[in-house]
C-alpha cells in the first residue's frame, strides 16, 4: 500500500487492517461496523424504492390496472416499514454516527463494542424477518399497524413484521446507549461539553429520544403480537377494548420517531455549513440546545396525529398547541444556518449544494406542517396526500438529503477517495429538482382532497399523479447516478488527504481513512468546536483544489 | 496512557475507573429503557382499570394470592442473595460469589415453577383469554381484558426472569474461572441492577394484579 | 369538480369558506418564510461567495438576542394560527340543536346510510341543501374515516362506539365521499358521493321507492326500509321489554328515560356522566358499568343479544324522548 502523505506510520488503516470476510463479520472497529451499516441500509433503501416505484407506475392511471389491490396495499406497507424502520431511523446514527462519534470525540472506540456489532446482527436480523413476512405473502396493514385492522382483519404476516420492527428497535437501543455513553465518558482532554461539534450534539438528543421512545413502540409491538398470535384481546372492541389506545402508544414513540429522522440531519447540515462558509456556527449554544429541546418537546405532542380519532376536543387542543412550540426551535435552527453564512467564505461544493437542498425542503416541509397542527385545516388534510407530501419533505427533503450531504462530506474520510465534483453537483440538482417533482403536486393533490393509500382514484387527480411519477423517475435517476459515482471512486476516485475540505474537528486530524486505532497520538482539543479562523496543521497542501487554502 | 493494561481492561478504555463508570452508566440507561417498556403496558391497565373498575376486582379476586405472596417471598430473598453475591465479588470472595449466584438462579428458578403451576391453574378454569375464556356474570369480556394484561405483564416479566437467569448461569461460570475480583466486578454489579430491576417489577406487578379491592 | 389546478377546491359549505380563509392565511406567511430563506441563502451565497485570497471570516459574535426575538415573534404568529384552528375545531364539534340526524355505519368496504324518516342507501348520500345535517358514526368491524372534501369535515368511524360530524351544505351539486382510514383491501372503493338536493328535491327523493333505496334495502337485508330509526327504536323498546322497568310510574325499577339524552346523570359511585350516545350504549350492552343512582343494579346484559343497529334505533328512541316535550 502507498500513499500519498509522508507520514512514516501511515499506510495502514481501518480498511486494509485485515482482509478477510471474518474480519469484517467479526469486527468490533465502530468505523467497520458503520460501513457495515452503510451496505445493508443500501440494500433496504433498493427494497423500498423498488416498492415506491411499483406503486408510482400504478398510480398513473385511476383504475387500478397495473397491480391487484392487495399487491398495491402490501407495497405501500413495505415501501413505509423499511424505508422508515430499516432506514430512514438508522441511517445516520448508524453509519456516519458509528463511523464519526468516536472520532469526533476523541477516543479510540465506542463505549460498548461488542455492543455495537451485536446492533448490527441483531438489525440484520429485524431486517431478514422483515424481509422474509414480505416475500413470504406480504403485509397490508400500513407501517401504522392500526388495531384493530392488524389484531383481526388483516390476512397477511403480521406477525412477522411485527417480529421485525420490534427486533430492529433494539438495534437502535443498543446504538444510542453506546452513543450516550461514549459521550459522557469518554471525551478527549480538553474536550468539554460546548466544545462538542453539533453532530455530537445532535446525536446526543437522538439518542435521548431513542432511549426513552423505542421501548414503547417495544411493548405496543408486543401487544400486538399477543393479540394476534393468542388471541389475548388488548385493543379488541368486542371486549371492550380500545383501538385507539393503541393509536396513542404507537405515536408516543413514531412521532419522535421522525426526531429521530431529523436532528441527525440537523447534526451533519450544522457540520457542513460551518465548513464551507468557514465560520463557526451562528449561535452554537443555541442549537445545541435547541437539539435537546426538540427532543423533549417532540414526546408531547403525538396526539397531533389523533384529531379526527375521536379523541376528546381538549385534549386535540391541548396537543395543537405544544406542536406549535417544536415549531419555534426548529425554525430558529434555519435561522442559525442562514445567519451562519451571512459574511461568511462560501464555497459550493457537492456537500454544500446538499445541505442548501436540506434548507429548502426542510423549511417547506416544516412550514407544511403547520397547515397539520392547525386543528381546523388538519380536519381537512388528516390521511391525504398533503400529509404524505409533508412528511416526504420532512424525512426524506430533510432525513435523506442530509444524509447524502454527511455521506459526501464525510466520504473521503470513510474510503480516502474523493468523487468526482462535477458528477456529484449533478447529481445533488438532479435529486433536488426530481423531489420537489415528486412531492410538490402532493400538497395540491392533499389539499383537493385526494385520501392516501388509495389504489384507485377519481380521473380528476390524474394529472397530479403523472408529475408526481415523472418526478420520481428523476428522482431516482439521482440517486442510480449517484449510487455509480460513488462507487466508481471507491477504485478510481484521487487519493483524498487528511483533510480535503480544509475542515476543523478532530475527524480531520486523523489520516483518511483512519487508522484502527483512530488517532496514532491521542488527542487533545485546545480551542472551540469549528475554529475556522486559526489554520490547521492538516491544511489540504495535497488538495486537489488548492486555491481555497490561504 | 503508557501504563500497563491489564486484560480485563478492554482496548477502548484508558483506565479502570473510566471502564466502571461506562459500564455503570450503560445499565442505568438500559434500566430507564426498561421503564418505558413496562411504563407502556402499566398505562394500558390504569386507563383500562379506570374504563372497568368492577371487572378488574373480580379478575383480580381469581388470582392466587397465596402464591403470589409466596413468588414476592421469593424473589425479595433472590435480591438479597444477589446483592450478596456484588459484595462477595468486590471482596474478591471467589467460595461466597459462586455460592450467592447460585442461590440467586436457584430461587429465580423457584419463581418461575410455582409462577408456571399458576398459570396452569388459569388454563384449568378456562381464565386464559381467547376461544376458551369462560367467566360467569356480568363482565365476561372485561375480565378477558384483565386477564389479557396479566398473562402479558406477568409473561414479560418472566421473560427477563429467564434473561436474568441465563445471565447469572453465566457469571456462575465465570465466577469458577476467578475472572471476577476486586479491582474488576462489573459485569456480576451490573447484573446484580438488572436483577433488582426485574424483582422490582414485580413488586408492582404483585399489588396491580393480585390486591386489587381485598382489604 | 374543481379542476385540481385551481387554487381551492370544491366549497360547499360555510365551514369549508373559513376553513379555507386560515389554510391561505397559513400559506401566505409559509410561502413568505420559504421564499425569505431561499432569497437570504441566494444572496448570501453569492455575495460572501469565496474568492482567492479572501481573509479567514471572523467568528460570529452571537449573543441570544436574535434568536430571542424572532422566536418570540414566531411564536406570536403561530399562536394566531392556533387559535384561529382551535375556535373553528371547536365549531366543528358542535353540531347546531335542529340538526338532521343521519345514521352511518361503516363497514368493509361501504357506507350505510340510514335517513330520519328510515330510508336507507349505500354509498350515496342525499340531503337537503341549507339544512344542517349531523351524522352519528359506527363501525362495523374496522376504523373508517368519513370524509366530504368539499364540506372540508372528516371523522374516523370506529367499532363499539359513536362518533359524530356534522355539515350543513349551502349549494346543490354532487360531492366525493371518502373512506380516508385505511381499511383493508378495497379502501380505495369505499367511496361514494354526497348528493345535495334542493329541499323539494331532498322531499321528493325521500318519497321515492327509487333503485337506491330498494337496493340499499336489499343489500342490507332489511325489509323494514321505511321503518324510521325511532319508530323501530320504540318497537325494539317494546320487544325487548324496556318498558317493564323504564316507565315514568312510581316504583320503577328502572329510571325514567324520558329528558335522560344530554342530561348529566348522578351515579351510584358518586361520579357522574352526560348521557350521550356512548353512555347508552355502554348502559344497553352492559347495563352494569355505570348504574344511575338510586337504582338497583338488575337490568339484564344486553352483549351479544342485540345487534349494533338496533342498539343505534333504541338510541334514536331514547333521544326522540329528548326532543320531544318536556313532558315525562
Amino acid at each position: 500500500m502507498s500513499t500519498a502523505t509522508s507520514t512514516a506510520s501511515e499506510g495502514k488503516h481501518y480498511l486494509n487492517a485485515k482482509h478477510t470476510v471474518l474480519s469484517w463479520l467479526l469486527t468490533v472497529d465502530h468505523k467497520r461496523i458503520g460501513m457495515m451499516y452503510l451496505v445493508s441500509l443500501v440494500v433496504f433503501f433498493l427494497i423500498g424504492g423498488a416498492a415506491a416505484v411499483l406503486f408510482r407506475l400504478e398510480l398513473m392511471t385511476p383504475a387500478g390496472d397495473l397491480l391487484r389491490s392487495e399487491t398495491y396495499n402490501k407495497l405501500f406497507t413495505m415501501h413505509g416499514i423499511v424505508m422508515i424502520f430499516f432506514f430512514l431511523i438508522p441511517s445516520i446514527p448508524a453509519v456516519l454516527g458509528n463511523f464519526l462519534l468516536p472520532i469526533m470525540v476523541g477516543t479510540r472506540d465506542v463505549a460498548f463494542p461488542k455492543l455495537n456489532l451485536a446492533s448490527w446482527y441483531v438489525f440484520m436480523l429485524g431486517g431478514i424477518l422483515a424481509f422474509v413476512a414480505i416475500v413470504g405473502g406480504g403485509v397490508d396493514t400500513g407501517w401504522t399497524f392500526y388495531t384493530p385492522y392488524s389484531t383481526m382483519y388483516a390476512n397477511s404476516n403480521v406477525i412477522l413484521a411485527v417480529c421485525g420492527a420490534f427486533i430492529a428497535g433494539f438495534s437502535s437501543i443498543m446504538t444510542a446507549l453506546n452513543f450516550v455513553v461514549t459521550i459522557h465518558k469518554m471525551r478527549a482532554p480538553g474536550l468539554t461539553w460546548f466544545r462538542l461539534p453539533l453532530f455530537v450534539w445532535a446525536m446526543y438528543a437522538t439518542s435521548l429520544v431513542v432511549l426513552l421512545g423505542t421501548p414503547v413502540v417495544a411493548i405496543t409491538l408486543v401487544m400486538i403480537f399477543v393479540e394476534r398470535a393468542f388471541g389475548l384481546g388488548i385493543f379488541n372492541p368486542a371486549l371492550g377494548g380500545d383501538p385507539v389506545l393503541f393509536q396513542h402508544l404507537f405515536w408516543f414513540y413514531s412521532h419522535p420517531a421522525v426526531y429521530i429522522m431529523i436532528l441527525p440531519s440537523m447534526g451533519v447540515v450544522s457540520e457542513i455549513i460551518a465548513c464551507f462558509s468557514r465560520r463557526r456556527i451562528y449561535g452554537y449554544k443555541f442549537v445545541a440546545y435547541s437539539s435537546l429541546a426538540i427532543a423533549v418537546i417532540g414526546f408531547f405532542v403525538w396526539g397531533h396525529h389523533m384529531f379526527v380519532s375521536s379523541q376528546s376536543t381538549y385534549a386535540g387542543m391541548i396537543f395543537s398547541f405544544l406542536t406549535f412550540f417544536v415549531a419555534v426551535p426548529t425554525a430558529i435552527k434555519v435561522l442559525n444556518w442562514t445567519m451562519t453564512m451571512y459574511k461568511g467564505s462560501i464555497s459550493l461544493e457537492a456537500p454544500m449544494l446538499y445541505a442548501f437542498g436540506f434548507l429548502g425542503l426542510f423549511t417547506i416541509g416544516g412550514m407544511t406542517g403547520l397547515f397539520l397542527s392547525t386543528l381546523a385545516t388538519d380536519i381537512h388534510l388528516h390521511d391525504t396526500y398533503f400529509v404524505v407530501a409533508h412528511f416526504h419533505y420532512v424525512m426524506v427533503g430533510g432525513g435523506v438529503m442530509g444524509f447524502l450531504g454527511g455521506l459526501h462530506f464525510w466520504w473521503p474520510k470513510m474510503t480516502g477517495r474523493m468523487y468526482p465534483e462535477g458528477w456529484a453537483i449533478f447529481a445533488a440538482i438532479v435529486i433536488f429538482v426530481g423531489f420537489n417533482l415528486t412531492f410538490f403536486p402532493q400538497f395540491q393533490l392533499g389539499y383537493h382532497g385526494m385520501p392516501r393509500r388509495y389504489h384507485e382514484y377519481p380521473a380528476d387527480f390524474q394529472v397530479l399523479h403523472i408529475m408526481s411519477t415523472a418526478g420520481a423517475s428523476v428522482l431516482g435517476f439521482g440517486y442510480l447516478l449517484m449510487a455509480g459515482y460513488l462507487g466508481w471512486s471507491l477504485k478510481f476516485g484521487k487519493k483524498a488527504g487528511a483533510n480535503p475540505w480544509d475542515a476543523r474537528g478532530l475527524e480531520w486530524e486523523t489520516s483518511s481513512p483512519p487508522p484502527t486505532e483512530n488517532f496514532l497520538v491521542p488527542p487533545v482539543v485546545r480551542h472551540e468546536a469549528y475554529a475556522y479562523e486559526f489554520e490547521s496543521e492538516t491544511s489540504p497542501e495535497s488538495h486537489p483544489s488548492s486555491e481555497s487554502s490561504a | 496512557m503508557s501504563d500497563s493494561h491489564p486484560s480485563y481492561l478492554a482496548h477502548q478504555f484508558d483506565d479502570v475507573e473510566q471502564q466502571r463508570q461506562a459500564s455503570t452508566m450503560g445499565i442505568w440507561l438500559f434500566l430507564i429503557t426498561e421503564v418505558m417498556f413496562f411504563g407502556g403496558l402499566f398505562t394500558g391497565y390504569i386507563v383500562y382499570r379506570g374504563m372497568y373498575p368492577e371487572a378488574w376486582k373480580l379478575g383480580s379476586h381469581e388470582l392466587n394470592i397465596l402464591l403470589g405472596a409466596i413468588n414476592t417471598a421469593v424473589l425479595i430473598l433472590s435480591s438479597l442473595t444477589m446483592a450478596l453475591s456484588v459484595h462477595a465479588a468486590q471482596l474478591g470472595e471467589q467460595k461466597k460469589l459462586s455460592r450467592n449466584l447460585l442461590a440467586t438462579i436457584g430461587l429465580g428458578g423457584v419463581f418461575l415453577v410455582i409462577k408456571a403451576f399458576e398459570y396452569k391453574a388459569k388454563f384449568g378454569h378456562h381464565l386464559v383469554p381467547g376461544e376458551h375464556f369462560h367467566f360467569e356474570g356480568p363482565f365476561s369480556n372485561q375480565v378477558q381484558l384483565f386477564y389479557s394484561f396479566y398473562f402479558t405483564m406477568t409473561g414479560m416479566h418472566a421473560i427477563h426472569m429467564v434473561i436474568g437467569i441465563g445471565i447469572l448461569f453465566w457469571l456462575w461460570a465465570q465466577s469458577r474461572k476467578g475472572k471476577f475480583h476486586k479491582d474488576y466486578y462489573n459485569p456480576v454489579e451490573v447484573t446484580g441492577l438488572y436483577w433488582h430491576f426485574v424483582d422490582l417489577v414485580w413488586i408492582f406487578l404483585f399489588p396491580l394484579l393480585y390486591l386489587i379491592g381485598r382489604h | 369538480m374543481k379542476s385540481v389546478f385551481s387554487l381551492l377546491p370544491d366549497q360547499a359549505s360555510e365551514f369549508a369558506r373559513q376553513i379555507d380563509h386560515l389554510y391561505l392565511f397559513i400559506s401566505a406567511v409559509s410561502v413568505f418564510f420559504v421564499l425569505l430563506a431561499a432569497l437570504l441563502v441566494i444572496v448570501f451565497a453569492v455575495k460572501y461567495r469565496r474568492r482567492p485570497g479572501d481573509k479567514r471570516p471572523e467568528p460570529p459574535h452571537d449573543d441570544s438576542t436574535l434568536e430571542i426575538v424572532a422566536g418570540s415573534g414566531l411564536l406570536v404568529l403561530l399562536m394566531v394560527m392556533f387559535f384561529w384552528g382551535a375556535k373553528l375545531y371547536f365549531q366543528g364539534n358542535q353540531p347546531p340543536k335542529d340538526a338532521m340526524e343521519i345514521l352511518v355505519t361503516g363497514k368493509q368496504w361501504m357506507w350505510k346510510l340510514q335517513h330520519p324518516n328510515g330510508k336507507k342507501e349505500i354509498n350515496t348520500l342525499h340531503i337537503p341543501v341549507n339544512q344542517a345535517v349531523k351524522l352519528t358514526m359506527t363501525s362495523e368491524d374496522v376504523i373508517h374515516s368519513f370524509y366530504v372534501p368539499a364540506f372540508r369535515v372528516k371523522n374516523d368511524v370506529l367499532p363499539g362506539r359513536y362518533t359524530q360530524v356534522w355539515f350543513q351544505p349551502n349549494k346543490e351539486g354532487t360531492y366525493h365521499l371518502f373512506c380516508a382510514e385505511y381499511c383493508g383491501n378495497e379502501h380505495s372503493r369505499m367511496v361514494g358521493f354526497v348528493q345535495v338536493l334542493s329541499q323539494e328535491g331532498y322531499e321528493k327523493w325521500l318519497l321515492s321507492s327509487g333503485g337506491t333505496a330498494a337496493g340499499a334495502a336489499a343489500a342490507t337485508g332489511g325489509g323494514a326500509a321505511q321503518e324510521s330509526p325511532v319508530d323501530a327504536g320504540a318497537r325494539l323498546f317494546a320487544e325487548y321489554g324496556c318498558a317493564t322497568c323504564h316507565h315514568s310510574e312510581a316504583g320503577a325499577l328502572g329510571p325514567n328515560l324520558a329528558g335522560t339524552f344530554g342530561a348529566e346523570q348522578m351515579l351510584m359511585d358518586g361520579t357522574s356522566v352526560i348521557a350521550d350516545e356512548n353512555y347508552l350504549r355502554e348502559s344497553i350492552l352492559n347495563s352494569q358499568a355505570k348504574i344511575v343512582a338510586g337504582y338497583a343494579p338488575v337490568m339484564p346484559l344486553f352483549q351479544g343479544m342485540i345487534s349494533d343497529e338496533e342498539v343505534t334505533q333504541i338510541i334514536a328512541y331514547i333521544k326522540s324522548l329528548s326532543t320531544a316535550g318536556t313532558d315525562g
